[in-house]
């Protein structure tokens, strides 16, 4: 056992854990692409230069709440870097409010759940209704597990569990978190924006 | 007894039957609460699918893979569990959550052995039916349930043992003490196992669209399908972190001294085929969720179902081929994941066992890569005949048969490494030169299927299925084998029964040419893939004969290869350190390897496969300074 211990006591250095653990997200992040890639080329095989009508100022308010969630996210970063905790923790809980005001709109009224009379397309409505619900249910739920991972990062950071020397866990965070936001600048064009609103039968 | 309650495998498999009630009676409630129909009938599929979910979820937590995630969570130290756990007995870690690169590696190869031994039994099962026409005891519904189960459960056979050979090795050969997130490791293997659970329980209710689960079938098939969909996608998930552990721990943490240009050839090959897991496999575990997305929420992705709404607001319908096209992106480079690391074993072996360098190094290293990255282009080939535009037929043609420049190149220095060299015929060296043979079958009978005009006429019949198991036989499963038998002392400690395994490898070989060729011929006279019954009249009884009795014998001697690894792991004579002559690293250090591989760091200071010159590949530094 004396030599287990021995061995035991070699350890990585923080620096090689720390790159070894930057190339493990953005390898994460890589093979994420291609899945939001497929659904990508999904909408363009399945609707071609067609899109249903959706609600123009839902998606631009939506699109504007995500992008300035990324904002403070930065801000977040870049506070735990210069040892400003109190500003880091409060960076990160406007982010996640944005985030999740974010969710609820895709959830509460692009989806209908908060309209009395329900959703102009419904998930069962032909490549229209499979695709539009398909990405921003994809999207969603990765908003989703980036709000927990800003709440667990944001109880750390309270608990005094990052320093300006080591912040991985904010940095995995943010670079997720800017991720998911990125993924939503294709999407969002994707559905709102591009192709010929189709007529209406 | 109580050991073995206390391992993770026992308390998973717990976990999950408890998330598998807890997932049918949530949909159930839910139902209930939404006034929907709750009668079982109704509530089958959206209720398996939740089961399904869950259960994977109750193993994960009850089998405790993730207490040091959660505790890291909560901010509570963690630090990784080292060595051997305290007051148990030896066996115990191999059933638990163990860290060590080496058990997991074990533990993986373990499980793709079963699961071999599983799907090569539901083959003979359904070989019996088919060599005789006509229905005799299996109906078709079963048929297809059987030969879908073969299917999926060889590829996760296939998976899990890339994924042992890569566990076990890759750490060795670079000179790491572990792979670069051990966690991970563990996770990425224990994941595999409610989702092997899922696709055994999907047996019970069955489903008939084969390994493919293509829509519009898949989306109107018995019940059993959806536990195939979420199983298969959860083995895709442990493939993609797999890839990622790879990545990592052969790039980042290498030896002092290992150039890129002089890692083992294995390493490269399977940097190779980490490339394609870590992107492709996203794209079938997406297929399979669009169709259990349609299926359970009719969302019609793959099917032109138009509701009255959908018409009313102008909706386009959805389309079968697109899921072809998902599915076939990851599914055609998939067959990639499995040769690479197979061709990768026979590039490592050729040399030990000829006594010279492996012929052109640098080129096989390359066509490795090349292979990965033509092998994204080339997945139409499966869709000649599904109604896909002359365009793309044609480019698709041209790419396909491309992938013959790099596999000829390391064909050919195979043989230039042969070529005057001292030839040994230990059985590892029997099963390199039986996947020779055999990938050449395998190779020669692909242009015919990748040539439009010729693929038109060999599209889903058994020339296909005569195709793809020379090459998987070829390209894996022998190499495979070739590696289980090389390494078998270095990770045992002890030698296996040399004539037992040559009689393995005596009556596998002409059995499985025999069933390859035979398999070919039905196909070339007009048997088609996944029918349960064919007609008299085409005159291709005789072949179907040859393959079932091949296909016995084949299984037959795989009984004695895990006969003859079971029984020597235990009583076999105590191995040499080095019994192979190896220049490798890992056969630098004791049978079976310490607890934490090398107590001193590597050095390299030659090529690896230098035969000729007296000079060691890696030195072991004298101070223990670590990085």
């Amino acid at each position: 056992m004396s030599q287990l211990a021995h061995v035991h006591q070699e350890e990585m250095s923080y620096a090689r854990r720390l790159r070894l653990n930057r190339w493990g997200l953005w390898m994460f992040l890589v093979s994420e692409s291609f899945m939001f890639a497929g659904l990508f080329a999904a909408r363009f095989y399945l609707w071609g230069n067609t899109r249903p009508e959706l609600d123009q100022t839902l998606g631009l308010v939506l699109t504007s709440i995500l992008l300035v969630s990324s904002f403070f996210m930065n801000r977040a970063e870049v506070a735990i870097s210069q040892g400003h905790r109190k500003e880091f923790l409060r960076s990160l809980l406007v982010t996640f409010f944005l985030g999740a005001a974010f969710l609820v709109g895709v959830v509460g009224f692009e989806w209908g759940l908060f309209l009395p009379e329900g959703p102009h397309i419904r998930p069962s409505d032909g490549a229209f209704g499979a695709v539009l619900y398909g990405m921003t249910g994809m999207h969603a739920f990765h908003v989703l597990t980036g709000l927990i991972f800003i709440l667990v990062v944001w109880n750390l950071g309270r608990k005094g569990g990052f320093s300006p020397e080591r912040y991985w866990g904010v940095e995995a965070c943010a670079v997720y978190w800017h991720f998911v936001d990125l993924v939503w600048v294709f999407f969002y064009p994707a559905l709102y924006l591009i192709g010929e609103v189709a007529k209406l039968h | 007894m109580v050991h073995l309650m206390s391992t993770a495998l026992v308390r998973g498999l717990l976990g999950q039957a408890v998330g598998f009630l807890l997932g049918l009676v949530l949909v159930l409630a839910g139902r209930g609460l939404l006034g929907l129909d709750t009668s079982w009938e109704a509530a089958r599929q959206p209720a398996l699918v939740s089961a399904a979910l869950v259960s994977v979820l109750g193993f994960m937590l009850a089998s405790g893979m993730v207490e040091d995630w959660l505790k890291e969570m909560r901010g509570e130290p963690a630090p990784l569990r080292h060595g051997p756990p305290e007051g148990r007995p030896g066996w115990w870690r191999y059933l638990s959550v163990d860290y060590n690169h080496k058990v997991i590696g074990i533990q993986y190869g373990a499980t793709s052995i079963i699961l071999l031994g599983l799907a090569g039994l539901v083959a003979v099962i359904f070989r019996l039916e088919l060599t005789k026409p006509g229905i005799e005891f299996l109906d078709p519904n079963r048929f297809n349930t059987l030969i879908g189960w073969h299917g999926i459960v060889m590829i996760a056979a296939i998976l899990l043992g890339v994924g042992g050979m890569a566990n076990y090795l890759i750490p060795l050969m670079v000179g790491a003490r572990d792979m670069a997130f051990p966690r991970l490791n563990a996770f990425a293997f224990w994941i595999n196992v409610p989702a092997v659970v899922l696709v055994v329980l999907a047996l019970f209710w069955g489903w008939d669209t084969g390994w493919t689960g293509y829509p519009p079938l898949g989306v109107f098939s018995l019940a059993g399908i959806d536990l195939f969909y979420i199983g298969v996608f959860v083995v895709g998930l442990s493939s993609i972190l797999g890839a990622i552990n790879i990545i990592a721990t052969s790039l980042g943490m290498r030896a002092r001294g290992m150039t890129l240009f002089r890692m083992p050839i294995f390493v490269w090959a399977m940097l190779a085929t980490s490339l394609i897991a870590l992107t492709a496999t996203q794209l079938i575990g997406l297929s399979f969720l669009m169709v259990v997305l349609e299926r359970t929420f009719g969302m019609h992705f793959f099917t032109p179902i138009l509701t009255e709404h959908a018409k009313a607001i102008g909706s386009p319908p959805g389309n079968p081929l697109l899921f072809q096209h998902l599915f076939w992106f990851y599914s055609h480079p998939a067959v990639y994941i499995f040769v690479l690391p197979g061709l990768g074993i026979i590039s490592e072996l050729l040399p030990v066992f000829s006594r010279k360098p492996l012929f052109g190094y640098k080129w096989v290293a390359m066509a490795s890569m090349a292979i990965a990255l033509v092998g994204f282009l080339v997945w139409g080939h499966h869709m000649f005949t599904s109604g896909m535009s002359d365009i793309m037929r044609v480019t698709m043609m041209w790419t396909t048969l491309l992938v013959a420049v790099p596999t000829g190149i390391k064909f050919f220095n195979w043989l230039g490494t042969m070529w005057g060299g001292k030839l040994t015929f230990p059985t590892p060296m029997l099963f390199v030169l039986g996947a020779l043979s055999i990938f050449l079958i395998g190779g020669l009978s692909g242009p015919p299927n990748g040539t439009v005009t010729t693929d038109l006429f060999l599209h889903d019949t058994y020339w296909i299925v005569g195709h793809f198991h020379a090459t998987m036989f070829g390209g894996f499963l022998f190499p495979y084998i070739a590696a289980v038998y090389y390494w078998f002392p270095k990770v045992t400690g002890r030698m296996y029964n040399e004539r037992l395994g040559k009689l393995h490898f005596w009556l596998m070989t002409p059995a499985f040419w025999a069933m390859s060729l035979s398999q070919m011929m039905a196909g070339l006279w007009g048997m088609r893939r996944r029918i349960v019954d064919y007609d008299p009249a085409l005159g291709i009884e005789p072949f179907h004969l040859v393959t079932t009795v091949a296909g016995i014998v084949i299984f037959i001697a795989m009984l004695i290869f895990v006969g003859n690894i079971v029984w020597s792991a235990v009583k076999g004579p105590v191995a040499e350190a080095n019994p192979w002559k190896s220049r490798s690293p890992e056969f630098q250090v004791p049978s079976p390897v310490p607890e934490f591989n090398y107590d001193r760091p590597l050095v390299v200071v030659g090529d690896p496969y230098d035969y000729a010159r007296p000079e060691p590949y890696v030195v072991f530094a004298s101070s223990s300074a670590a990085d």
